[in-house]
């Protein structure tokens, strides 16, 4: 049999979910800027309350702009189904409360962004939900760490900011022999740069408002479910596997298969916690995902070229991307992000604190500020501000030390990145003579 | 509800309602590798509207144990065994594509025991390629691939789904992927080799409702022609756009469609 094939990434990144608007031809995907939506009957309405019809109710449940984000990041990513949240963040949150409830625990890698090392570690202990932080590269680690009561394994596709690569297969066989979901942050990898879920993984969060928005305009976040993952089986998942009294004791296994998950996340997480996305910035998300592939492309043609200019610096310690020799992760990352690893990266300044400051202070292109995944370069200082609420040890464990500098290249000409490092680098030697003299 | 059918477990979808033989019941039956989750939403609207909702998952597949029937003849047979297990004495009889087949089967052959049939996605004979019997035979997971590309209209392969947020491709696959080993071979075979189809159509007493999406690619609205003119007074609807997988590329038409005939 010949024919068609699956469309291609790029492609989809165009096209998947959405159809030209039927009541206006319009062909882009129009922004549905409404709370509610009408029924046209009350038989009608009562089946879209009791799941017997498809369509929109109110859009703190579901929008017809958001759903077209939704299914293309499915899409994208091979799943079978999405949600747009409020943040990256809310999409962790929902992903977490869906599959527990206090008394469970969760295995994570140990390099994280710091809100969600936040999250782990200071907010849900307070709801019962504890987190055993173990060593990225370590997958025994996660196996050792696994309790009765561990419900959820997860990591950072490439940890933040000492890019870490999280060995999925490893990982998820470890997790599925016990039983139990691996869920990635792919926020500094998209899917264009790595498929999770092929590798392994069963759930997947982004921060939308990085890459996959990639103009630094919007906060947004998705949550994909794989749809393999075998709930019933594990039976670890009683929100999924058992009636559920919030919804006429519906099981949402028996009723949705493969999409249990994400049909529970919808129904319960997305209504009851309610931090869904703005319809708005679901179109700017699905604006900058539309050119995802060249965006992506470019931004790591960019990274090499300034990892590469880096590494020559007297004043630079090391460069911490794992395509370079002598990176821990350099066989992993070739396997597993074979179109690069991104371009987000960190890099050690022979100075120290007081050379970063200075280093940061004096760039003129890079924007100081606490994002990643613009189509303009970025910097900060992690230890005094994504991650300043970890200890010197959480600060280790997670790769950073004090002259640690974050960079998250853009789209601009190299040439003049470079440039603005090459000033920014001679203020930080300055910098680290002058506390030398001192 | 679990039950036992010939000596095997078997589930049955009932919208977690107990059967009520006062009530007129509708059974639906899935196609070749799915199982009873194709029909969640057309048996949680016909249950709240009062009917006995039955959704099966035949014989080795989703939830029940037991050999994948070998034939679509075995299927409907199987298909009366169940009704009797219930006690349920007449049957609306919806089914998609393989379903379709039992469907018809049951209707030609058991005529007392069904009252009305609905056929989504169906034509007779219902030839199968030797790509995917070979495929399925080998449980390759081209088989999958290929049954799920041609299985939506060209349109719906970019998605557009009225189903907030879910991917049709991805939700389809994972289905096929749950089948076990070798179940999606019996059931391509079982259809290839319905040769009576015609035959069994000519037979029918019952109502008849097809409904076909005009970018079927499996079951083409014209492979169809035959058996809608060996059909009884066929009620067709046809809806535009959609392929093969009307439960997910068109549920709210083919729910109204459902409704009006049953």
């Amino acid at each position: 049999m010949t024919g068609p094939k699956y469309a291609g990434l790029d492609t989809l990144a165009l096209h998947a979910g959405a159809q030209p608007d039927p009541a206006t031809g319009a062909r882009a995907t129009p922004i549905y800027q409404s709370a509610s939506f009408t029924f046209p009957d009350s038989d009608y309405a009562a089946s879209l309350f009791n799941m017997e019809r498809t369509g929109h109710v109110y859009s703190r449940l579901s929008n017809p702009t958001n759903a077209v984000l939704e299914e293309r990041i499915a899409a994208l990513e091979g799943g079978v189904g999405a949600i747009a949240t409020a943040s990256g963040q809310a999409a962790l949150h929902l992903a977490i409360t869906t599959l527990m409830g206090a008394g469970s625990h969760i295995v994570a890698a140990s390099a994280l962004y710091g809100g969600t090392h936040n999250l782990l570690a200071y907010t849900l202990p307070r709801f019962g939900i504890e987190t055993t932080f173990v060593d990225t590269r370590d997958p025994e680690a996660f196996r050792a760490a696994i309790q009765d009561n561990t419900r959820l394994v997860f990591g950072e596709t490439v940890g933040n900011p000492g890019l870490d690569v999280l060995d999925i297969p490893a990982v998820s066989a470890i997790a599925h022999k016990a039983k139990l979901p691996l869920m990635v942050d792919s926020t500094f990898t998209t899917p264009y740069l790595m498929q999770p879920l092929e590798l392994g993984a069963d759930l997947i969060v982004h921060s939308a408002t990085k890459f996959l928005s990639g103009h630094g305009i919007v906060i947004g976040g998705l949550l994909v479910d794989g749809g393999k993952f075998d709930w019933d089986a594990s039976g670890k998942f009683p929100t999924l596997s058992e009636p559920y009294a919030g919804f006429h004791n519906l099981v949402f296994t028996e009723e949705f298969g493969p999409a249990a998950f994400i049909a529970r996340a919808r129904k319960e997480g997305l209504r009851d916690f309610g931090a869904c996305m703005s319809p708005t910035t679901a179109f700017h998300i699905m604006q900058g995902i539309e050119t995802l592939g060249l965006r992506m492309q470019r931004h790591v043609e960019n990274t090499r070229e300034v990892v590469n200019f880096l590494q020559q610096q007297d004043t630079v310690a090391s460069v911490a991307y794992p395509e370079l020799d002598g990176h821990p992760d350099q066989a992993l990352a070739a396997h597993l992000l074979p179109r690069g690893c991104g371009a987000v990266f960190s890099f050690e300044l022979k100075g120290g604190r007081g050379a970063g400051i200075a280093f940061v202070d004096a760039l003129n292109l890079f924007s100081h500020l606490a994002n990643v995944g613009d189509a303009k370069s970025l910097v900060i200082h992690p230890a005094s501000t994504t991650h300043h609420r970890m200890d010197e040890a959480a600060l280790k464990a997670g790769g950073i030390s004090a002259g640690t500098i974050r960079l998250s290249i853009g789209l601009e000409q190299v040439g003049d990145l470079i440039a603005d490092l090459k000033q920014g680098l001679r203020a930080a030697d300055k910098a680290a003579a002058a506390e030398t003299a001192q | 509800m679990k039950i036992e059918v010939d000596g095997n477990s078997t589930y049955c979808y009932t919208n977690s309602r107990e059967l009520d033989p006062e009530k007129e019941s509708l059974v639906f039956v899935h196609g070749s590798g799915m199982d009873h989750t194709v029909w969640t939403l057309f048996c949680r609207h016909f249950a709240r509207h009062g009917r006995n909702v039955i959704a099966v998952d035949l014989p080795g597949h989703g939830r029940s144990s037991g050999l994948p029937k070998q034939s679509i003849e075995d299927m409907s047979d199987w298909i009366v065994a169940l009704l009797d297990t219930l006690h349920i004495d007449r049957a609306a009889v919806v089914g998609h594509s393989l379903g379709s087949l039992v469907a018809l089967d049951c209707a030609a052959r058991h005529p007392d025991k069904v009252r009305a049939i609905a056929l989504v996605g169906t034509t007779s004979p219902m030839p199968v390629s030797d790509a995917i019997l070979e495929a399925a035979a080998a449980d390759d997971p081209a088989a999958f691939n290929m049954l799920t590309e041609y299985g939506y209209s060209k349109r719906h392969l970019y998605g557009g789904n009225s189903n907030p947020g879910m991917w049709m491709v991805g939700s389809t696959l994972r289905l096929f992927e749950r089948s076990r080993p070798g179940v999606l071979h019996a059931d391509m075979h079982a259809c290839n080799n319905y040769k009576h189809g015609l035959d069994r159509a000519s037979q029918v007493k019952c109502p008849v409702l097809v409904v076909m999406g005009d970018g079927d690619r499996l079951t083409p609205l014209r492979s169809a022609k035959e058996l809608l003119a060996a059909l009884p007074s066929p009620k067709l609807h046809v809806l535009p756009g959609s392929g093969h997988t009307l439960m997910t590329e068109a549920p709210n038409e083919l729910l109204d469609a459902l409704k009006e005939a049953l």
